[in-house]
C-alpha cells in the first residue's frame, strides 16, 4: 500500500501567524492595484469588437496598425494571438463602443474593409472570431456576472446554513471569500482579460474551494462527536491530517486535468485553466490555514454554552446521536 | 448474490441505454445548394449537438430599433418579428438554426455553418416592407419650395449647415451641382433621354418618354434661375415628381427635411423619398428624390411569392406575384391612375424608376435591380417572400467563429482530455493500484455517460463545455478518493476488508454529498448568467456531478461487491 502523509500528526494552526503574513503580502498588493488601474475587460462586459484574424504570413502589428488608422479606427488595441499569423484586434474604445448603439456590427465591417484595402480579399487574410457587443448588452452581462458571483456565494451560504452550525458555515464563508480576494489579486497579477470565461473560472473556483472546506469541517464535525475530551484546536488539527491524503490525491488529479487544460486545451480555454489552478492552490490553503483558525477564533469569541458540544452539527442530524454513540465505541474497539 | 446480479443488471442496462444514445444516425436534411435550389441529403453523425464555437458560425442578437421613433406595442411586435425572422432564416438554407425570443425584447439567431456576416445581418435586419405609391404629377413640391427656403432662411438652418460641413465639402458639392445642371441643358437632352429608357422601371407598364420630357419641361420654373438655399440644391428629374439631389448634398436635404417647421410646409398628403443612387455620367452620382402619395395604393401584405430572375434588358430583377385579393385590388387602383407613375416602395426607398402605368395590373410585378449582384436580388426576395418586419430591428450583439478555429478547438479540447484522462490513470492506479484500476475503469463510463446525458438532453457541447468535462474527469475521482481513503482508515483499524469496504462507503457518503451539492449549485448559477459558451460549460458540469454520483459510488461498490463474492475471505486489498 502507497501511502503519502499517512498518519500525519502536523501542527497546521500553530502556523496561523506566518500563513496570514503570507496571505496578507499576496492579496494586499494585489488589491490596491486593482483598486488603482483596474481591470481589462473584454468586450463581452465593455461592449466592443473583437475580431481573430489570422494571416498565411506573419504580418507586423505596425502594418496592420497603419491600416487600421487610415482607415479611421483609433484606439485599436493589436495583439499576437497564440502564434505570430494570428492576431487580435480589439475596438473597446468609447468612439468604437458609442458607434455600437446604431448597430452592434459596423465596426468590424470598418476592420475587415480596412484589412481588405491592406493585404487583399481573403484568402490573404481570415476572420476565424468576430465578437460584437453592443453598449447595452455590455452593461446587461457585468450585471449579471455580479450578481452571479454575489448569487452563487449567497447560495452556498444558505447550504452551509443549513448543513452546519452557525460557526462552521461563517468560518467556510470567510475562507471563501478569502479565496475569491487572492483569486482577484492573482488575475491582476497575471494581467488576465476579464471575460465570461474567466468568471466562469472564478465561480468554479468558489465551489472547488468551498468543496474542501465542506470535507474538512465535515471530519471535525465528526471527530467533535467522538472524541468529546478533546480541545478544539485538537480536533481541528486532527481533522485536517486525517484528510490531508485525500486533500494531496484529489488536487494533484484536479490539477493534473487543469494542467492538461492550459498547456493543450487552446487559447481561449487557457484564462479559465488558470484561474482555477489558482483556486485549487488557494482552496487547499484556506482550507487549511484560513478556515480552522477562523473556526478557533469564532469559536473564542462566541463560546458554546456547556453541554452543547455534543450538538455540533447540522440541525437535521441531530436526532441520530446513537448512531455516532456506535461508531465511537466501534471506532475505539 | 440477487443483489449483486440486479446491480449488475441495472449497469449494463445503463451502459447499453449510453451507447444506443450515443450512436450515430443518419439524419435527413434540407440545404441550399450554390443556385439557390433546396435538395435533401442525409447526413450520419454523433447525435450530440456542437455548439457554434466548435462547428463554426453566427449568433445574432437583435432588438427593436427606436432610434426612428418609439414603438408602441414592443412586447407584441418582437413576437410578430420573430415569426418574420424564423421565416426568412428557415429560407436562407441553413442546417438547423436556432431563433428564439429572450426575455420581453430580444430575438437571437444561431446560424450553424454561417460565416458571412455581413448578408446574414442584413438578411434580418431588413425591414422588407413593400409598397406602391403613385407619383406627384401636380408640382406639389415646387409650390412649397420658396416657403421653404423662406424657413431655411429666417431659421439660419443653412448656417449652422456651414458650422457643420467640414470646409472641403462645399466646393466638392458645387461641382456636382454644376454637372448636374449640365446635363439638363438643351444640348445633353438627348442624352438623358436615353438614359432615362435604359433606366426604366418595372415591365408591368411601358413609359412614355415623351410625356416625360414635356413634365419636365413644365415643372421646371427654377431650373438654373434659383438660388433659394433649399431650391438650388434639387434639380428637376424627367418625370413628374422626380428631383435629383447631388450625393453630396444629400446629407444636407435629409437634415432639412427632417426639422419638423418644414416637414410640417411639405404638401399635405405627400411624401418625399429617395430612391438608389444613379449614375448620371460625367462623374456626377445623384439620388433621385420622389415626391409621392403618401397613402400608397398596396402594400407587400398581399404578397404570396417572389422570386429572382434576369432579364436580358432589365438586369437582375425580382419578380412577385399577389394573392387574389391584392390583384384585384391593384388591378382596381392601377385602372384608376393610368398614365400615373407608380413608385415601387422598399423600406421607404424608391426601387428603380417608377414605371408609367399603361394599363391596369394584375396579380404580376417585377423589381429592377439595376446592377445589383445576384445573391442579393436572391435575398431580396427571400426576404420579400418571408414577409416584412413590423418594426425595425438591429443587431445588438453578434459573434462569428470561422470553422477553421472550431475544429482547431475540437482538436485542442480532444488532446487536453487524453492527456488529462492519461494523467489521472497515472495517479489513481500508482497510488490505489488495483482500487484505483476499479476508478479508472469508472471514470471510464463516467465519461460514456456524461456524453449520454448531454445526448439525452438535447445539450450542446461548446469548447468550455469540453473543458468542464476535462475539469470533472479531475474532480469525479474525488468521490472515489475520499472511499478509498476512508476504507483504508478503517482496514488500519483492523476491521476485515468487507466490513472496512461497507463502511467507507457509508462514512464518505455525508462528504461526497456535500461537495457534490457545492459545485451543482455555483455550476447551476452558471447556467443562469452565461451566453452559450459559458451554459455549456454549466451543463456539462451538472451532467459530469450526476455521472460521477452513479459511477464513482454505484459501479466501484458493484465491482468490490463482485471482488468479495469470488475471492471469500479476502484478508488484503489492494487499495
Amino acid at each position: 500500500m502507497l501511502r503519502i502523509l499517512h498518519d500525519t500528526k502536523i501542527d497546521f494552526i500553530r502556523l496561523w501567524k506566518i500563513t496570514t503574513i503570507v496571505t496578507l503580502l499576496f492579496t494586499v498588493p494585489g488589491i490596491i492595484a486593482i483598486a488603482i488601474s483596474g481591470y481589462q475587460y473584454s468586450v463581452e462586459f465593455t461592449g466592443g469588437t473583437l475580431m481573430q484574424v489570422s494571416f498565411p504570413k506573419a504580418p507586423t502589428i505596425e502594418d496592420v496598425r497603419g491600416s487600421l488608422d487610415a482607415a479611421g479606427i483609433k484606439g485599436a488595441e493589436i495583439q499576437t494571438f497564440g502564434s505570430d499569423t494570428a492576431l487580435v484586434i480589439r475596438a473597446q474604445d468609447p468612439r468604437s463602443v458609442a458607434q455600437q448603439t446604431r448597430g452592434a456590427e459596423s465596426v468590424a465591417g470598418e476592420i475587415t474593409a480596412a484589412l481588405t484595402k491592406k493585404y487583399g480579399p481573403p484568402p490573404n487574410f481570415r476572420v476565424d472570431r468576430t465578437e460584437a457587443v453592443g453598449p447595452k448588452v455590455g452593461a446587461e452581462l457585468r450585471q449579471k456576472a455580479l450578481y452571479a458571483i454575489l448569487v452563487s456565494f449567497l447560495v452556498t451560504l444558505l447550504y452551509l446554513a443549513w448543513r452546519f452550525e452557525w460557526r462552521f458555515g461563517l468560518a467556510a464563508v470567510i475562507a471563501t471569500a478569502h479565496d475569491i480576494l487572492g483569486t482577484l489579486a492573482f488575475i491582476k497579477y497575471l494581467h488576465l482579460e476579464i471575460s465570461l470565461i474567466v468568471v466562469g473560472g472564478v465561480l468554479t473556483m468558489i465551489g472547488y474551494s468551498l468543496n474542501d472546506t465542506i470535507i474538512i469541517f465535515d471530519r471535525v464535525r465528526e471527530d467533535l462527536r467522538k472524541r468529546r475530551k478533546e480541545s478544539l484546536y485538537d480536533t481541528l488539527n486532527r481533522g485536517v491530517n486525517e484528510t490531508l491524503p485525500r486533500s494531496v490525491l484529489t488536487h494533484s488529479t484536479t490539477f493534473a486535468c487543469l494542467v492538461a487544460l492550459a498547456l493543450v486545451g487552446g487559447e481561449v480555454i487557457r484564462p479559465f485553466a488558470l484561474v482555477m489552478m489558482f483556486g485549487v492552490v488557494t482552496g487547499t490553503f484556506s482550507s487549511i490555514y484560513v478556515a480552522p483558525v477562523v473556526l478557533l477564533w469564532i469559536e473564542h469569541k462566541w463560546p458554546r454554552a456547556v453541554g452543547e458540544r455534543g450538538g455540533v452539527g447540522p440541525r437535521n442530524m441531530r436526532e441520530t446521536p446513537p448512531q455516532g454513540q456506535r461508531r465511537r465505541a466501534s471506532g475505539e474497539s | 448474490m440477487a443483489t449483486i446480479r440486479n446491480r449488475l443488471i441495472l449497469i449494463l442496462v445503463l451502459i447499453a441505454a449510453s451507447v444506443w444514445a450515443l450512436f450515430p444516425r443518419t439524419v435527413s436534411v434540407r440545404e441550399l445548394n450554390k443556385n439557390g435550389v433546396w435538395y435533401d441529403t442525409t447526413q450520419t453523425h454523433v447525435p450530440l449537438k456542437k455548439g457554434l464555437d466548435l462547428q463554426g458560425g453566427m449568433y445574432l442578437a437583435l432588438e427593436v430599433d427606436e432610434s426612428k421613433g418609439a414603438v408602441a406595442n414592443k412586447a407584441e411586435a418582437i413576437d410578430r418579428a420573430l415569426k418574420v425572422v424564423r421565416n426568412r432564416i428557415d429560407q436562407f438554407g441553413v442546417t438547423e438554426p436556432d431563433v428564439r425570443k429572450v426575455g420581453n425584447d430580444r430575438i437571437t439567431v444561431e446560424l450553424p455553418g454561417v460565416t458571412d456576416q455581413q448578408r446574414a445581418e442584413q438578411l434580418v435586419e431588413k425591414s422588407a416592407f413593400l409598397e406602391f405609391q403613385i407619383t406627384d404629377k401636380t408640382g406639389a413640391l415646387d409650390k412649397v419650395v420658396p416657403r421653404i427656403d423662406q424657413i431655411i432662411r429666417a431659421k439660419g438652418y443653412d448656417k449652422a449647415a456651414g458650422a457643420v460641413t467640414t470646409p472641403g465639402a462645399a466646393p466638392s458639392a458645387d461641382t456636382a451641382k454644376n454637372a448636374i445642371s449640365s446635363l439638363f441643358t438643351p444640348g445633353d437632352s438627348n442624352k438623358a433621354k436615353s438614359d432615362t429608357g435604359k433606366a426604366k422601371g418595372a415591365a408591368a407598364a411601358k413609359k412614355d418618354t415623351g410625356a416625360a420630357k414635356s413634365d419636365t419641361s413644365d415643372t421646371g420654373v427654377f431650373n438654373g434661375a434659383a438660388n433659394g438655399p433649399f431650391s438650388r440644391l434639387i434639380q428637376p428629374g424627367q418625370m413628374p415628381g422626380e428631383y435629383y439631389v447631388s450625393n453630396t448634398d444629400v446629407p444636407t436635404v435629409s437634415r432639412y427635411l427632417s426639422y419638423p417647421d418644414i416637414a410640417a410646409a411639405l404638401p399635405p398628403g405627400k411624401s418625399l423619398l429617395w430612391g438608389t443612387t444613379a449614375d448620371l455620367g460625367q462623374g456626377a452620382n445623384a439620388t433621385p428624390l420622389y415626391v409621392v402619395d403618401t397613402k400608397p395604393i398596396i402594400t407587400g401584405e398581399y404578397l404570396t411569392d417572389a422570386k429572382p430572375a434576369t432579364d436580358p434588358i432589365e438586369g437582375n430583377i425580382v419578380q412577385f406575384t399577389l394573392n387574389s385579393e391584392g390583384g384585384r385590388r391593384f388591378r382596381q387602383e392601377t385602372g384608376k391612375h393610368v398614365n400615373d407613375y407608380m413608385a415601387i416602395v422598399l423600406d421607404g426607398k424608391v426601387m428603380g424608376r417608377p414605371p408609367i402605368i399603361e394599363s391596369a395590373i394584375g396579380t404580376r410585378g417585377q423589381i429592377t435591380m439595376r446592377g445589383q449582384p445576384l445573391q442579393q436580388v436572391q435575398d431580396l426576395a427571400l426576404v420579400l417572400r418571408a414577409g416584412a418586419l413590423p418594426v425595425p430591428l438591429k443587431v445588438v450583439d453578434s459573434r462569428t467563429i470561422g470553422p477553421t478555429l472550431g475544429a482547431d478547438s475540437i482538436r485542442d479540447g480532444i488532446k487536453a482530455g487524453i492527456l488529462g484522462v492519461a494523467l489521472v490513470l497515472l495517479i489513481m492506479i500508482g497510488y490505489y493500484r488495483f482500487s484505483g484500476l476499479l476508478a479508472v475503469v469508472a471514470l471510464g463510463l463516467y465519461v460514456l455517460f456524461t456524453l449520454a446525458l448531454l445526448a439525452g438532453l438535447d445539450a450542446t457541447l461548446t469548447l468550455p463545455g469540453i473543458a468542464g468535462m476535462v475539469l470533472s474527469v479531475g474532480i469525479a475521482v474525488d468521490a472515489n478518493v475520499l472511499i478509498f481513503e476512508r476504507i483504508r482508515e478503517e482496514m488500519a483499524r483492523g476491521k476485515t476488508v468487507r466490513a472496512s469496504i461497507d463502511e467507507g462507503f457509508r462514512h464518505a457518503m455525508s462528504a461526497i454529498i456535500d461537495s457534490n451539492v457545492s459545485t451543482a449549485l455555483t455550476a447551476a448559477v452558471l447556467y443562469w448568467i452565461g451566453t452559450g459558451p459559458v451554459k455549456g460549460f454549466a451543463v456539462t458540469l451538472i451532467c459530469g456531478i450526476a455521472a460521477s454520483m452513479v459511477s464513482a459510488i454505484f459501479v466501484v461498490r458493484t465491482f468490490y461487491l463482485l471482488w468479495l463474492n469470488r475471492t471469500r475471505g479476502a484478508r488484503q486489498l489492494s487499495i
